[in-house]
């Protein structure tokens, strides 16, 4: 193992972090609910969330316009690379969307949200998901690429 | 006034992720390229989320009720069942594979749409199929 020292934005992504922070603050003492983008976007394709239709499609118009005020207003290119295509980048989606769902939530609603309510849940779904993150990672390397 | 907040909540969010570096999926996976040349930037975003919320959480949740609803949606599953396990695993894969999770796959939609609204079309699939799984059961 070697720190990429190069790519290390540790003050940045921290910054990053305390605004989402803020965001999930914002919709629990606004609204009482926990800000998980996996669960706010399948409530959306559901038929069991007849009242939670309209809060949770204004939240992900918001998350979509979010990138805009750093792009437009402050200023800051956005990088984008990608590291999967085709097959591999659909079959990922694939992954990303049922195993979210079956497992109850995500990186944010887990990962952010769930730690800090110390649920023993988002503990292990943490642990979990980015043990086998760095696995996949670690396989696709080994064999030099996708 | 709820519609209001959500939105506010959503925007703040999606400024968040962009500013973190999460909607670039070669970030996300120079974080889970631990044996290889590692960016521990995530471990920060992660970090400075939870330490908001650990914070805020402990402040908000004194009160009886959020100011906008009647109470706290809260989760009341505490058991750490099959599912979470089998769920979070294959959810992992997915991340590791293309970089990308939920929240900044919407966040990329005016950013990289072709990407975005592909994975968001395929991953909604999932979602649904992974829903109903866990209904069932």
């Amino acid at each position: 193992m070697t720190i990429d020292l190069i790519n290390f934005t540790p003050v940045q992504s921290f910054t990053g972090g305390v605004f989402i922070g803020i965001a999930a603050l914002i919709l629990m003492l606004a609204n009482g609910r926990i800000m998980g983008a996996s669960r706010i976007i399948s409530g959306l394709i559901s038929n069991d969330t007849k009242n939670g239709w309209i809060w949770r499609l204004l939240f992900i118009l918001g998350t979509m316009a979010g990138p805009l005020i750093l792009l437009l207003i402050i200023n800051k290119e956005i990088d984008y690379v990608p590291v999967s295509k085709d097959l591999v980048f659909y079959l990922a989606a694939l992954l990303v969307g049922f195993g979210s769902a079956l497992g109850s939530g995500c990186t944010s609603g887990h990962g952010i949200c769930g730690l800090a309510l110390f649920s023993r849940r988002s503990f292990a779904s943490v642990m979990i998901f980015v043990s086998t993150g760095i696995l996949t990672v670690l396989v696709i390397k080994t064999m030099g690429g996708l | 006034m709820q519609l209001l907040f959500a939105s506010i909540s959503g925007l703040i969010f999606g400024f968040g992720l962009a500013l973190a570096g999460m909607l670039n999926p070669s970030k996300v996976q120079g974080f889970l390229n631990l044996f290889g040349n590692w960016d521990p930037s995530l471990a920060f975003v992660m970090g400075g989320g939870v330490l908001i919320n650990f914070i805020g959480y402990q402040m908000i949740l004194k009160r009886e009720k959020p100011i906008f609803d009647k109470k706290f949606f809260l989760p009341k599953v505490t058991k750490i069942d099959r599912n979470l396990v089998l769920g979070s695993a294959i959810f992992g894969i997915g991340w590791g594979l293309a970089g990308l999770c939920p929240g900044p796959v919407i966040a990329n939609i005016l950013i990289q749409p072709r990407d975005a609204l592909l994975f968001l079309i395929i991953m909604a699939i999932g979602l649904w199929l992974g829903k109903n799984i866990r209904n069932r059961e």
